[in-house]
């Protein structure tokens, strides 16, 4: 690959947030035809960087340029008007309307009236037919899967003919053979001449994918090198610096069943939750995991075959109260939706549901100082940082947030823990916390079910793993029974096949 | 031009701009009455003065007041839920339905007072049952839905007063038969014209304050208010607590209408409300949904339309005055409120 013209350059750029210096003079330049890795950990401020480059935040310092003329700050459009499209890592859609209603959106001005409509709908089926990725048009995107999501997202930015597309974590919600495919329609994207900057923090996808790799570490540029000259060893040892990689876990002690399921839903889901185990849920999102988690949190109720909490069959009035009631642990997948009432004080989310405990409430009143000091003690013991018993809960750091509901979880002592994403959106330190705690309580007998698109995590902390694919879940394999690239056959619903 | 929110607003934000708020009112009130021909600083002064300047214009102030606390109450406690209960006027006119019909001889003496107040506030809340019922099962909107049993329940009392309810001695006129005696509600001071409603409402709202800030109840209700799917997902009975909340709110609407019966007019009328239903929402909205600030601001907004009635006959200002100013002190309160935590940027 030759140098050639450059179609995207930032220089110096530094933003700050309070006392943490998110991006610290960063340079980055991305030629014509060429796909640059953003590499760095959770936190290492690649996301920050793109939301400068679009006008998301402003920067304190440095400037941005986009075929050779400068991008004006904080303005959300001037980067996609100049060609950049962006798929982000959380999406940026509007949930009530169609698949094509979505990818028009904001581009009103370009179709007109129901001709533009239809030449909308055929453009979009072109675009889907030349890059494989397919999504039904008229579904509601708010029906979709995060998977089918991200599908739109991409094609919302290919719709918008950008001609640089700017991939954030792209991969983190697609089994490998959808990545893969991904792959294959970014170096056809390229061919024909676009860009590609791919912000990622797996180092096989750089190696796959990059022509060249820009990695960022504490905010900071720790190096750019030409992909083809370096080996993933050396980028690692780039992206972590000094930092030690993860210790492998030991295996847990698997006990009596805790809780099992037969036949659920009608598609044969059998799941066994033993003490002293965490078992791991494989599989891209979308694909049942929402109804398995709200079946045991107790959202929903078993529509067809059992579902036993210790050999007794769950109450018929099963719901969230009944499920902390027998000792299940929640852990939400969305946090802020689910996990916290945002402008709660830190006391009234610890409370969230034990409030009408003896310990925290003496006939209809609640008992406040008692909730105060619960958690005062919660706040000191899973380290949350940021506020006091009196804060909003708000204002919390994802991370911090996460270890108030794993306190709530885990002080509760549940024999079972529901354990939906975790670490989704975490930081490197609050991801180590997390799991850990989790790992402890595996070890003091809880059975734990992990449910996570990253294939990593699952494989890491699993003493049993599942994969689960449109709603169907696979047998359970124990620890390195399977490689990656089996498990991925899997996600992709082609072992059921066989088992079958 | 963009709104940028702001994580943790200061003091002077959260303060400054509410107070600016009530200045612009000031400001604005007084260039409608400049705009009504007449000088502004002396039309401020004759509401005031007609407010609160003498003995009987405060009693006046107080007295309308009262309803204006139980619907402000009634909008406080269903907004904290996000139930929106825009019903309330009709609340209030079933509870005055109540009153009149067990306040009319058909109970026993000391029984009568307890009797119809309990009666007409769980008519009140079963009147608001409905709209929440067809929320929670059917997803059916409660703005509709209340909104639409006011006019319902107008012309019930309508034909009530044309009907069943007319008061043969009324000389036609249509009003229902007044109260029995042991049916009303005694004047606090013998001589002073201020009735027990009033302390029960300020009863009211301390109760109201005391369950949002002390009870399980008021917990539940401000988590479902404030994240209803976390407050699912953690089990709270969601639909359980709205149709608590929807009987407290009902029933604070009705007893604005029991107390207006029982203790000011005697018998029910069409003209028992100017819009107290309505109004109360203001009330509510005013107090940023605090139980205690329901009872400062119905005194505010009692305050203008008792003081904008004698400024008008002294100084020619037509008493719509009273509305445009309550308007504006709303939508300036509601701007103020959003710029609180959100800042406008340029680009």
């Amino acid at each position: 690959m030759q140098a050639q013209e450059v179609v995207l350059r930032l220089t110096g750029i530094t933003k700050r947030f309070g006392p943490v210096l998110a991006n610290d003079g960063i340079d980055l330049a991305l030629h014509r035809g060429e796909v640059v890795a953003l590499l760095g950990e959770n936190g290492a401020g690649k996301t920050t960087l793109m939301n400068i480059l679009f006008g998301q935040y402003r920067a304190d310092a440095g400037d941005t340029q986009a075929f050779g003329a400068a991008l004006p700050p904080g303005q959300p459009r001037a980067a996609l008007m100049a060609g950049i499209g962006m798929v982000h890592q959380h999406f940026t859609q509007c949930g009530a309307l169609t698949v094509l209603e979505n990818i028009m959106l904001g581009r009103e001005s370009l179709w007109q009236t129901r001709l533009g409509r239809a030449k909308a709908r055929a453009r979009l089926a072109q675009l889907m037919a030349d890059f494989g990725l397919t999504v039904d048009p008229d579904a509601r995107v708010g029906d979709l899967s995060v998977g089918e999501r991200q599908r739109v997202e991409i094609l919302k930015a290919l719709y918008g003919e950008a001609r640089v597309l700017i991939l954030d974590e792209p991969t983190a919600v697609l089994t490998p053979q959808e990545a893969e495919a991904l792959f294959v329609t970014l170096r056809r994207l390229v061919a024909q001449g676009l860009s590609v900057l791919f912000i990622s923090h797996k180092l096989g996808e750089v190696m796959a994918l990059a022509d060249r790799c820009v990695v960022l570490r504490h905010g900071r540029v720790a190096g750019a090198v030409r992909v083809a000259e370096t080996n993933p060893a050396a980028l690692a040892a780039m992206m972590v610096g000094g930092d030690l990689p993860g210790q492998a876990v030991p295996p847990g002690r698997p006990g009596v069943v805790l809780l099992s399921l037969r036949n659920v839903g009608g598609t044969g889901v059998d799941l066994d939750l033993r003490a002293g185990t965490i078992t791991g849920l494989a599989g891209v999102s979308g694909n049942g995991q929402a109804a398995l988690a709200d079946l045991i949190s107790g959202l929903a109720r078993p529509l067809a075959g059992q579902m036993t909490l210790g050999g007794q069959a769950v109450p018929a009035d099963w719901s969230p109260r009944r499920a902390v009631q027998a000792g299940v642990g929640r852990i939400p997948e969305d946090r802020h939706r689910q996990g916290v009432v945002g402008d709660f004080t830190l006391a009234e989310n610890a409370v969230l549901e034990r409030y009408g405990e003896a310990g925290f409430a003496r006939g209809p009143f609640l008992r406040r100082g008692a909730i105060r000091d619960f958690a005062a003690g919660l706040i000191g013991k899973y380290d949350v940082r940021g506020g006091g018993p009196e804060t909003a809960a708000r204002g919390l750091s994802g991370g911090n947030m996460q270890k108030v509901i794993l306190g709530r979880v885990l002080e509760a002592g549940p024999k079972i823990i529901l354990a939906n994403q975790p670490v989704r959106g975490l930081d490197v330190g609050a991801i180590a916390y997390v799991q850990s705690q989790l790992i402890a309580a595996r070890d003091q007998g809880a059975a734990v079910l992990l449910i996570s698109e990253d294939l990593n995590e699952v494989l890491d902390l699993s003493d049993v793993v599942h994969v689960i694919s449109k709603g169907r879940l696979s047998p359970g394999f124990a620890r390195g029974e399977k490689t990656v690239a089996e498990l991925g056959l899997w996600m992709a619903g082609e072992g059921f096949d066989h088992a079958a | 031009m963009r709104l940028e929110p702001i994580a943790h607003p200061s003091l002077a934000r959260r303060a400054g701009l509410p107070a600016l708020a009530l200045l612009a009112t000031l400001l604005s009130a007084m260039a409608l009455a400049a705009l009504a021909g007449a000088n502004p600083l002396a039309v401020l002064g004759q509401i005031a003065v007609g407010a609160v300047g003498s003995k009987f214009a405060l009693l006046e102030t107080l007295n309308r007041a009262t309803p204006l606390i139980f619907t402000g109450l009634a909008a406080a406690v269903a907004f904290r839920a996000r139930l929106w209960n825009i019903g309330a006027e009709a609340q209030l006119y079933l509870g005055a339905i109540v009153t009149v019909l067990l306040g009319t001889g058909a109970l026993p003496g000391l029984l009568v007072l307890p009797v119809t107040a309990l009666v007409a506030a769980l008519a009140g809340g079963l009147l608001l049952l409905g709209p929440v019922l067809m929320k929670t099962k059917a997803g059916v909107d409660e703005v509709v839905t209340t909104l639409l049993i006011n006019f319902i329940l107008l012309l019930l009392v309508s034909y009530l007063l044309e009907g069943p309810m007319k008061d043969p001695m009324g000389m036609g006129w249509p009003k229902s038969t007044p109260l029995v005696t042991e049916a009303r509600l005694p004047r606090i001071v013998e001589g002073l014209r201020l009735h027990w409603g009033f302390a029960l409402a300020l009863l009211a709202a301390a109760a109201i304050w005391i369950i949002q800030t002390r009870t399980k109840l008021g917990y539940e209700i401000r988590a479902v208010g404030l994240n209803i799917h976390a407050a699912r997902f953690a089990g709270i009975p969601v639909n359980c607590v709205l149709v608590k909340t929807a009987l407290l709110s009902g029933g604070l609407a009705a007893l604005a209408g029991w107390s207006e019966v029982a203790g000011l007019k005697g018998h029910l009328s069409l003209d028992l409300s100017p819009g107290f239903g309505y109004t109360g929402i203001i009330v509510a909205m005013l107090a940023l949904l605090h139980p205690l600030g329901v009872v400062v601001s119905a005194l505010f907004v009692a305050g203008v339309f008792v003081g904008s009635d004698a400024m008008s006959r002294a100084a020619g200002v037509p008493t719509y005055i009273a509305d445009i100013v309550l308007a504006l002190a709303l939508l300036y309160m509601v701007l103020a409120l959003g710029l609180t935590r959100y800042r406008l940027v340029r680009g």
